[in-house]
């Protein structure tokens, strides 16, 4: 005990000199920014880094401060924070749970100037309200991954984007594939990846039948619409495709997920953009990105990736408004593209990418978003709606009487929207 | 007692003091929070102001109501039955949602049900998913707590011997402890993996190609099983190891004056180690039936509750409403339930194992 009192003083001097110089050395005013990508797998989080040094260079108002955190643990901490009220002046937040956050009191509008982001892929801006709250310096794109010479090998025809195949051609195709015995799946779904690649990957195949996850019209109901006559068929069109063997169910392995096209154990991937440089890496110009089927509705795909906003609680939206403008910049767009394989959300920084640009490995994902993608329910209850969904998908797919299900989900959503006072709309 | 220590032990208070405060702060006071939220709608994140809403909540989990299904009949009476020749039935729906004539039966959901002649008879719960972990919980509990007790008993007399590297022998039954669940989780369901896993290839192998491949985790009737089994073989080891410090107090002058009379093994064993071990045993059954309520590990990692809700267990259903649906009020209220169980089953332990004089 002796010894602790001296240490005691000497650490609180070194503290008050330490802030008394931070005070000093910033005279200008500090932005704090939380970023979910810590321990991130390729350049982002570098980029991001740089893009916070390269503004707090640009200017003398502002000095953004970031801190970062894996993205398994931001939400807690953004909730975490938000009760506490230490919330951060700019949230990075993604697309879907944006209308939570700003429901809940976390964030506020953007105010930026909306002509700023005309040509703009959809799926990049957030609103709420009628209001933008949070904008993406890149979307994200889901394809039907595979090779050339295996669909011309079993005499499949090669989608487009003005053509995608209908309901029924891709279906008898993932038959012929099986009926060949040369891959244990004809389908990857990415079951593997439970969380909210299933209502991100699997609820646009529900709106291209005729369905949803809830009547967006009101936000108020799903009863007609995710249990109606077209999320039926989806249901039991989704069911066949595992009783049939046509898909690895839930209890697929993370690992086969990962390398299953690429060693040939599956022969189509429904997979993301993100997956996308292995396969062209592995299979150059035999890889193939196709769109998704059209089931009757049209195709769709899922739209919206992270984004960034302004905090309800930040004192400064001014500055987090200037930091944000000042990153969506063309030459942004295109490092961030560069460095993760995402889409970039503007085709003037598409083309200065060396994936997106014309003729780029990679450019039929900038047509797959322009065209197909649908931004998931925009509602506050979402988050709650996604896991419901998800469990009723993966019910039904391990054998769960199809109307059952839906009925049941149908419920549950409705329950949570009740219990919530409508969620604000 | 009460003045000794109160008054003579200000260094014990002292030195209990950060164990007290934090388990206070950590353990006690969010037991309170959540028997209080239990009793309003507290959401995780809502601008909607918290209510008092009463019981709602436990009869929302509780709820039960049986409802006798009547076939379909035509104009003339007879029952309509399907192309299979099943007989057909109204959907269960029509009465459970919005319908003004059966308001007992208003929002719950087939738990199960059986033939009755031509009627139908379904027990409704209002929340089946909860139903279904707790049947679950308790069966998982009634499985796992006698075997991971007795098979932590034969390992801990295989272990306690004077042979050569004994010590390895108790590192490797005792490191499945040390290493975290979820890795463990993980490995385990390479193991189990569908197809090509481990385990699946061992059966192939023993068996010459008559067990055919399983889906473990997939298949309803094995997922909770194989959860189970995994479960034994990572917490064995920790039991192991008390039933160890135990027959370890047991003096061996007893052995001794056995050895002398006569004794069998097993006579020893029954007369000698096991009234020894009374204690031990007490503290094990409790401490197992303990943590096997609380499983979650496992669940989140390996099935997430699926296939078709066979390994939703009661934790895991506290913290997927809690976290994941926002309803904090929901959550904490499993948990409460959770504790009254536990709470009960221990008392009557504790009454079973008391000291009889």
């Amino acid at each position: 005990m002796k010894n602790a009192t001296p240490l005691l003083a000497r650490g609180a001097a070194l503290a008050a000199l330490l802030a008394a110089s931070a005070s000093v050395a910033h005279a200008q005013t500090e932005l704090s920014l939380w970023y979910h990508g810590a321990g991130s797998a390729n350049a982002e989080e570098a980029l991001v880094n740089q893009l916070v040094e390269e503004f707090n260079a640009s200017q003398s108002d502002w000095t953004v401060v970031i801190e970062t955190f894996p993205q398994l643990a931001y939400n807690d901490a953004v909730g975490a924070a938000a009760l506490a009220g230490e919330l951060p002046d700019i949230l990075d937040v993604d697309g879907p749970v944006m209308p939570n956050w700003a429901w809940a009191g976390y964030m506020q509008p953007l105010g930026i100037d909306e002509a700023l982001l005309a040509d703009y892929l959809p799926g990049t801006i957030g609103r709420w309200g009628g209001e933008i709250y949070s904008v993406g310096l890149w979307d994200a794109a889901v394809a039907m991954t595979t090779r050339r010479s295996t669909l011309e090998a079993y005499g499949i025809r090669i989608p487009t984007l003005d053509e995608p195949w209908t309901g029924q051609e891709f279906t008898s195709a993932l038959m012929t594939i099986r009926d060949s015995g040369d891959f244990e799946f004809p389908l990857d779904l990415g079951m593997a990846w439970r969380g909210e690649w299933y209502p991100y990957a699997f609820s646009p195949l529900l709106q291209s039948f005729g369905g949803d996850i809830i009547d967006r019209s009101t936000y108020q109901t799903a009863d007609g619409v995710l249990n109606g006559d077209a999320a039926i068929a989806f249901g039991e069109w989704w069911q066949m495709l595992f009783e049939e063997n046509l898909a690895p169910g839930t209890s697929q392995d993370a690992a086969d997920r990962d390398v299953g096209l690429l060693n040939g154990t599956y022969a189509i991937s429904w997979n993301g953009n993100w997956a996308a440089l292995p396969v062209v890496e592995a299979f150059g110009d035999d890889a193939l990105f196709l769109p998704a089927p059209d089931f009757g509705n049209g195709p769709t795909i899922g739209g919206a990736s992270w984004q960034f906003g302004v905090s309800a609680t930040s004192e400064h939206p001014e500055g987090a408004r200037a930091f944000i403008e000042f990153a969506l910049q063309d030459r942004w767009f295109a490092a961030f593209s560069d460095g993760t394989g995402l889409i970039p959300p503007t085709s003037s920084a598409a083309a200065d990418t060396a994936n997106y640009a014309p003729g780029g490995p990679l450019e039929v994902f900038y047509g797959l978003s322009e065209a197909q993608a649908l931004v998931r329910p925009v509602t506050p209850g979402y988050i709650v709606q996604a896991r419901i969904f998800e469990g009723a998908l993966a019910d039904i797919a391990n054998g769960a009487d199809v109307i059952d299900a839906l009925d049941a989900a149908v419920d549950d959503i409705e329950d949570d929207i009740q219990a919530n006072n409508g969620y604000g709309h | 007692m009460a003045s000794r220590l109160t008054q003579s032990n200000r260094t014990g208070w002292l030195m209990a003091l950060p164990g007290v405060a934090l388990i206070a702060t950590f353990i006690i006071l969010p037991f309170f929070l959540a028997f209080a939220f239990s009793l309003t709608n507290q959401r995780l994140a809502s601008p909607n102001p918290t209510e008092y809403v009463g019981f709602a909540n436990y009869s929302d989990l509780l709820g039960l109501a049986i409802f006798t299904l009547e076939p379909e009949r035509d104009d003339a009476g007879q029952v309509l039955r399907d192309e299979d020749g099943a007989i057909e039935y109204p959907r269960l729906r029509n009465f459970t949602r919005n319908n003004p004539d059966f308001p007992h039966l208003q929002g719950k959901r087939e738990w199960f049900g059986w033939q009755s002649g031509e009627d139908r008879v379904v027990v409704l719960a209002s929340d089946v998913v909860f139903m279904k972990a707790l049947v679950n919980t308790f069966f998982f509990v009634a499985v796992v707590a006698p075997v991971q007790a007795g098979l932590a008993l034969v390992l801990a007399l295989l272990i306690n011997q004077r042979l050569r590297a004994i010590n390895v022998f108790r590192a490797i039954y005792f490191m499945p402890v040390v290493v975290s669940i979820v890795v463990v989780s993980l490995l385990w369901q390479f193991i189990y993996s569908p197809g090509n896993g481990l385990l699946n290839n061992i059966l192939d192998w023993f068996s010459f190609g008559l067990i055919a491949p399983r889906d473990w985790l997939g298949d309803t009737g094995t997922a909770l099983p194989s959860i189970m089994a995994m479960s034994i073989w990572q917490g064995v080891g920790f039991h192991m190891v008390i039933w160890l410090s135990g027959l370890q107090t047991i003096s061996p002058t007893l052995y001794e004056a056995a050895h002398i009379e006569g004794a069998s093994k097993w006579q020893t064993f029954r007369f000698i180690t096991w009234p020894g071990l009374r204690n031990t045993a007490v503290l094990i059954i409790i401490v197992i039936t303990m943590q096997a309520f609380a499983l979650f590990a496992q669940i989140d990692v390996m099935t997430g509750g699926g296939p078709l809700d066979s390994t939703q267990v009661l934790v895991f259903q506290a913290v997927e409403r809690g976290y994941q649906r926002q309803d904090i009020s929901g959550g904490s209220t499993i948990s409460v339930l959770l504790f009254l169980i536990v709470l009960t089953i221990s008392l009557i332990q504790r009454y079973l194992t008391r000291e009889k004089h």
